[in-house]
């Protein structure tokens, strides 16, 4: 962090302060845990839940309220995972297509709107989870192990028929594809995430009123389209895997 | 930190982001250009032409990301400091 030292004067400041890599660390046996992204994650996971319950408790045949707003973000999701997995199969990867879509969007936004900088740790600070690559890297993990799972639960071992599919020689490629798909999903949404809040916090150190605000509001742009990324990325690589190469192409 | 290796990791997060947006900024460019032109041929496909604008821009952007993903290593995370 020495690189980032900045005149003695701003450090008064309590809003205005940069911190990269330092975490408030929870031992647990062997492990070290990053304290503030499972805070923050609970409290994401609790909106979520919260969210759910009150569009569901009771919900009516002609919705009203808060049950509008969720069934219309159902909605999306659903045609979201339809239009990259396709009508026949895309009804079971929705719930997995949706949590992605959800948990992302809403830990970035909440990252950049609540304000964070009041709550003191003893060291780090809390942050949006996805600027953290642990969690972006865990949530790309879980991709490449559901679009495995998708093919190998749709074909068995004819999956590896994927890796030879429209030649041959594509095979060190296919597999190479399989390291870069976790690789750049996990990096594009931490490095948008952490780009964003690093720019809000230079400008902040900068110019602490007003100037930083159109930059913010591009950041929660940029964080909503990197949630719908990731999701439909998501939801493409398990389309891609369950495709159908073998005899003669339904049409659509 | 040795001085040397401190200079060279500084030059070298400048280099990665400000060469890593050089391709991108001529693919968005382009992009941006084809769609503009798809609207004004085809203004009924408007909304259809800016979703996928945006979307395939997003695609673009990632690579100068992983370009600052490496430089925010070297300043933040040097493995040779």
């Amino acid at each position: 962090m020495a690189l980032l030292n900045v005149p003695h004067l701003w450090h008064s400041l309590p809003l205005a302060e940069l911190e990269v890599g330092k975490q408030f660390y929870w031992h647990l046996g062997n492990f070290n845990l990053h304290g503030q992204v499972f805070l923050v994650s609970w409290f994401v996971i609790g909106l979520l839940l919260i969210a759910a319950v009150l569009g569901g408790r009771s919900a009516q045949m002609v919705p009203a309220g808060f049950q509008n707003f969720m069934e219309y973000a159902l909605e999306f999701i659903r045609d979201l995972a339809k239009n990259q997995i396709g009508e026949k199969d895309y009804r079971p990867w929705v719930p997995f297509v949706g949590t992605l879509f959800l948990f992302i969007f809403v830990s970035n936004w909440l990252g950049a709107l609540v304000p964070w900088k009041l709550v003191r740790l003893p060291a780090g600070e809390l942050a949006a989870p996805t600027s953290d690559i642990n969690t972006t890297i865990a949530l790309a993990l879980l991709t490449s192990l559901a679009y495995f799972y998708a093919g190998f639960s749709k074909k068995g071992l004819g999956y590896f028929g994927n890796y030879v599919q429209p030649v041959a020689f594509m095979l060190p490629f296919k597999i190479i594809e399989d390291f870069t798909k976790p690789l750049s999903l996990s990096f594009r949404l931490f490095g948008n995430i952490l780009a964003d809040e690093l720019v809000v916090g230079v400008l902040v150190l900068l110019v602490p009123l007003f100037i930083p605000l159109p930059v913010m509001a591009l950041g929660l742009f940029t964080s909503a389209i990197q949630a719908l990324i990731f999701a439909t990325l998501a939801a493409a690589y398990i389309g891609e895997a369950m495709e159908d190469h073998g005899e003669g192409h339904e049409e659509h | 930190m040795n001085p040397t290796v401190a200079a060279a990791s500084v030059l070298a997060a400048a280099l990665a982001v400000g060469l890593g947006a050089i391709g991108p900024g001529i693919g968005q460019g382009n992009a941006a250009g084809s769609a503009v032109e798809g609207i004004a041929r085809q203004p009924e496909a408007e909304g259809k032409i800016r979703g996928t604008l945006l979307l395939s821009l997003a695609f673009m952007e990632a690579l100068t990301i992983y370009g600052l993903v490496v430089s925010l290593v070297l300043l933040f995370a040097n493995p040779f400091a």
